[in-house]
């Protein structure tokens, strides 16, 4: 039987507010433990919640970067369970009014076709402690400087079909989240996390197979290869008779398969209800108006200026816009160069390989835009060929002078001098008396070979069309 | 001096006819004598009153003229204390000592008010006798085999029997009216929002609020012009100005429309007390006020909708209380279940436990609509019914309870004590402005008469109050203490 996959993501980004959702706590990452944390997020009696506003505007940038409709009036819950490192025993969170309703955004697949993902709503809540298991000889720590910071959790629509799908949209989320600037959104650190929700049914049936969900996955490749192995899992148990039991599921990545955590039947009744130490949160068109006036542009219209502003390819405006200081970058490169062809050859190639290779971020790169910029303007005035450039790019790396002193120390400008070209070429003809021959023959072809000598002759710096020209011009 | 209002106090402190410290003293000798036949207390802090005294006295001779400057109160045992123990009256509170202040702590302080101790309560607020303390029941002082009514008992019996001038209090459905009624005292719930609930250990958050328990209801109108006030760490207080209570005391009441809720002198109250009350309507009338009946159709859903909505905010406010960080931890727990389940049976009283069980029934898959959802609509109408009211009239006044204070031990029945609080409930439901003041005395017992205003009518309510305590003395009657310990 053909099957087909249902997916629907959920997607906590941690929003980058300066302060915590309900205390003036700051959240920053990798504090030592317990020492973000105040009274009120430690649960003291008494303490209450007062809303950060800085949440609010940033859900709402959110929501106006993907066409959604947002709640003039959101209300929040109280989400009921215990667990240490839940200090209030509840969560505060948006059930029934979440301040983000309906929106969408448009993935780009490998092929470079584009799909459009529903995104059913994404609502504020405030994020849990952590349980620390190690190095309490049995006991568990708790540290609650993660408690009380914001979240946003984006839910998805069950319209992604696969895990390369699934790892588009969360890349496109990833992007636009970091465009806006309301979230780090880096999924080693926990600040963007991801549960997974996926079924299987035969292809043509309409009703959604029984679902499982895969919770806290902490890396875009961990994303895919869980889909992967839980899609497989699900065919082979439903083809041998079996049946999916909707549950929640672990991923473990060393043994490349899913696992159950807890199924459904023994899950908690969270008991909702309107959290009653907050007001709900109104807010008028003017709200929302100004924070569209500020909101930045964002990766697909900033795709389509590339692609008709500097002429570029899809592919290439693609992965130029991927990230925000990716296209920022390359901007710079192709302002300062006054050539955004060979900007954006550069930065997707020599420089992006190197970025990966050493996994670097772009805002990391050892070699900055206006560098780039002034390696490419030394080819375009010939001081150097294309080819001397990749060696100089490499040097760059290391050596962080100008690139024209790189160039000068090494001796690697381009030799367009006459005279020493002349005397490349004379000796390139006396030795090699067979080729000059056939040349003179007719044999067309061979001049490249006797361009060939001579550049190895000056190791790679002369100028290869004055070369050529001096050569026809001895052996006409 | 000890018996004499605070308002009386403040000029005996301002005229020097004594000073703080000898005050402070003699409240403190006084809570000595007599605390242990009442249990008023769970916490007297002589030391610091008595440094807090000094200090008053000193201000006062640098020129500070702040009304409640060096008078002594007590604070209800809700109220978080920084440095002193903030039990709530509960074995899971015990040991806890709050970092902090409360904001009406906080406010009492910074007015110069002394700070005497820590006053029993039902646990966690829950109860209408204080007979649910962990540590033990208040006694009334005028009758100790009586209750002096719940959850402020400890406040209302110490300014009964003069252990302090004014005390503190909730009123989350009567908790603050009804121990004043029994005692006879005057006691104030604001309007919801009016005073801060930072710092206010809760209980019920849509509903509770805190307020003044006092010998009259002008030292109420001092208190709440120290206590009012928008908070910006309570996102439910309100951004209204705050007026200056005691301007308008004295308004004349020519012309006030009172109302008469036609459910609250109906079947279940007491003969003495409906009488004590009819004839203080009647003093209203030569003041110039005119009576009229007014109905409130959904008084008798006040109750079923209360123990919805709060015991269900209660179940989760109490959920902190888990042994991880502070309080009651059982001893050696064998894993984190067990943990819970020991520190949350052995740390809370009958009365939470059961509560908490209401509450979390109410707000479960399947019965939510039922029951919480339901009790909300009927809490609109209840609201409705109040403003229809309003509409004709100023004020309604009735009894406070149907009876006077019963012995310790009289209500075993959950049900027969709740509906103690049938007259107060929907005024917390509406969150309107109450108030107790006492109206007479039926075997040597008092009886409380109830008004509720408009809302953030307080002025008002404290006005008409008042002008009834110009009249008479039943405000002024005290009750006869037992033999000294």
């Amino acid at each position: 039987m053909e099957w087909e996959t249902v997916i629907g993501l959920e997607v906590h980004v941690s929003l980058s507010t300066k302060s915590k959702l309900f205390s003036g706590t700051a959240s920053e990452f990798g504090a030592e433990p317990n020492t973000q944390a105040n009274i009120f997020d430690l649960a003291l009696p008494g303490t209450l919640p007062v809303f950060n506003e800085e949440a609010l505007k940033m859900a709402v940038r959110f929501g106006l970067a993907i066409g959604a409709e947002i709640s003039k009036r959101s209300v929040f819950d109280r989400k009921n369970y215990f667990y240490p490192d839940l200090p209030k025993g509840y969560q505060v969170t948006q059930l029934d009014f979440p301040t983000v309703g309906k929106g969408a955004l448009t993935i780009t697949l490998e092929d470079g076709s584009e799909r459009v993902i529903g995104v059913t709503r994404a609502h504020i809540e405030e994020n849990a402690g952590k349980s620390v298991h190690e190095e309490f000889h049995g006991k568990s720590g708790i540290d609650l400087n993660r408690a009380g910071e914001p979240l946003l959790e984006i839910v998805s629509e069950p319209e992604i079909r696969n895990a390369q799908e699934a790892v588009a949209y969360l890349k496109k989320l990833h992007s636009i989240v970091r465009y806006l600037d309301i979230s780090d959104a880096i999924m080693a650190q926990g600040s963007m996390r991801c549960d997974v929700n996926v079924s299987i049914r035969p292809r043509g049936e309409k009703a959604l197979g029984t679902r499982t969900e895969i919770k806290n996955i902490n890396s875009f490749r961990f994303v895919e290869k869980a889909i992967i192995s839980e899609v497989h899992r699900q065919q082979e148990l439903i083809e041998d008779g079996g049946q999916v039991i909707q549950e929640t599921r672990r991923y473990n990545a060393n043994k490349d398969e899913t696992s159950s955590m807890r199924s459904k039947e023994v899950a908690n009744d969270y008991r909702y209800f309107p959290e009653p130490d907050l007001l709900p949160v109104v807010i008028d068109d003017a709200f929302i108006e100004a924070i569209r006036i500020e909101l930045p542009e964002l990766p697909d219209e900033k795709k389509v200026r590339f692609t008709t502003q500097y002429n570029l390819s899809n592919y290439d405006a693609g992965v130029l816009t991927s990230t925000r200081e990716m296209a920022d970058f390359f901007e710079s490169v192709s302002s300062q160069s006054s050539d955004a062809k060979l900007a954006a050859n550069w930065v997707t190639g020599d420089l992006q390989a190197l970025l990966n290779k050493n996994n670097w971020e772009i805002t990391a790169s050892p070699i900055q835009a206006d560098r780039l910029a002034a390696l490419i303007l030394r080819i375009k005035d010939k001081t150097i060929s294309g080819k001397i450039a990749k060696t100089v790019f490499e040097m760059m790396i290391e050596d962080s002078s100008p690139v024209n002193d790189i160039i000068e120390k090494n001796g690697l400008k381009q030799v367009t001098d006459s005279g020493e070209i002349e005397q490349l070429v004379d000796e390139v003809i006396a030795n090699n008396p067979v080729q000059v021959q056939q040349f003179k023959d007719g044999k067309e072809q061979v001049l490249g070979f006797l361009v060939g000598q001579a550049m190895q002759l000056s190791q790679g710096k002369a100028n290869p069309a004055q070369v050529k020209q001096l050569l026809r011009a001895k052996l006409a | 001096m000890i018996e004499k209002t605070a308002a009386e106090l403040s000029s005996a402190l301002a005229k020097g006819d004594i000073s703080s410290v000898e005050l402070t003293r003699a409240y403190l000798e006084r809570i000595a004598r007599y605390n242990y036949q009442l249990n008023a207390f769970i916490t007297v802090c002589e030391e610091s009153a008595l440094k807090q005294a000094q200090t008053a006295d000193e201000k006062r001779a640098a020129g500070d003229r702040s009304p409640l400057l060096g008078v002594p109160l007590a604070h209800k045992d809700i109220f978080c204390t920084q440095g002193v123990t903030t039990t709530c009256g509960s074995r899971m509170l015990h040991n806890f000592v709050a970092p902090y202040n409360a904001t009406v702590v906080e406010k009492f302080s910074a007015a110069g008010a002394v700070m005497l101790g820590k006053t029993n309560m039902d646990e966690f607020a829950m109860g209408s006798s204080n007979e649910t303390s962990f540590f033990g029941p208040v006694r009334n002082p005028w009758d100790t085999k009586r209750v002096p009514g719940g959850s402020s008992g400890g406040s209302a019996a110490a300014v009964a029997a003069d252990l302090c001038a004014m005390a503190t209090g909730t009123d989350t459905g009567g908790s603050i009216r009804q121990p004043a009624a029994f005692c006879g005292i005057t006691g104030f719930k604001p309007s919801y929002g009016r005073v801060s609930r930072w710092g206010m250990i809760a209980f019920a958050s849509s509903l509770d609020q805190a307020g003044p328990l006092s010998k009259s209801a002008e030292d109420a109108a001092l208190m709440m012009n120290v206590m009012a006030g928008l908070d910006n760490k309570d996102s439910t207080s309100i951004d209204l100005p705050v007026e200056d209570y005691t301007a308008t005391l004295n308004d004349s009441l020519q012309g006030l429309k009172i109302g008469i809720p036609r459910q609250h002198f109906a079947a279940g109250l007491g003969a003495e007390v409906e009488q004590a009350i009819r004839d203080a309507l009647k003093e209203y009338e030569k003041l110039g006020a005119t009576l009229k009946e007014v109905d409130l159709p959904n008084n008798h859903l006040s109750v079923s909708a209360y123990y919805v909505v709060a015991p269900a905010e209660a179940s989760a406010n109490l959920s902190r209380y888990d042994g991880v960080r502070y309080g009651y931890r059982c001893e050696n727990p064998v894993d984190l279940e067990d943990m819970y389940k020991r520190t949350r049976s052995e740390g809370f009283g009958d009365e939470v436990k059961r509560r908490i069980m209401v509450g979390t029934y109410a707000l479960s898959a399947g019965y939510y609509e039922a029951y919480y959802r339901k009790a909300q609509k009927i809490r609109r109408l209840i609201k409705q019914d109040f403003n229809n009211a309003f509409d004709e009239v100023d004020v309604i006044i009735g009894p406070t309870s149907p009876h006077t204070a019963f012995e310790l031990g009289a209500k075993t029945d959950p049900v027969t004590m709740y509906l103690e609080d049938i007259y107060t409930i929907a005024v917390n439901l509406a969150g309107l402005p109450g108030i107790s003041i006492p109206a007479g005395l039926a075997q040597g017992l008092p009886i409380g008469m109830h008004m509720v205003g408009k809302d953030f009518g307080e002025a008002q309510i404290l006005n008409i109050a008042h002008q009834f305590q110009q009249q008479t003395d039943w405000h002024r009657r005290k009750p006869a203490l037992g033999q000294e310990g």
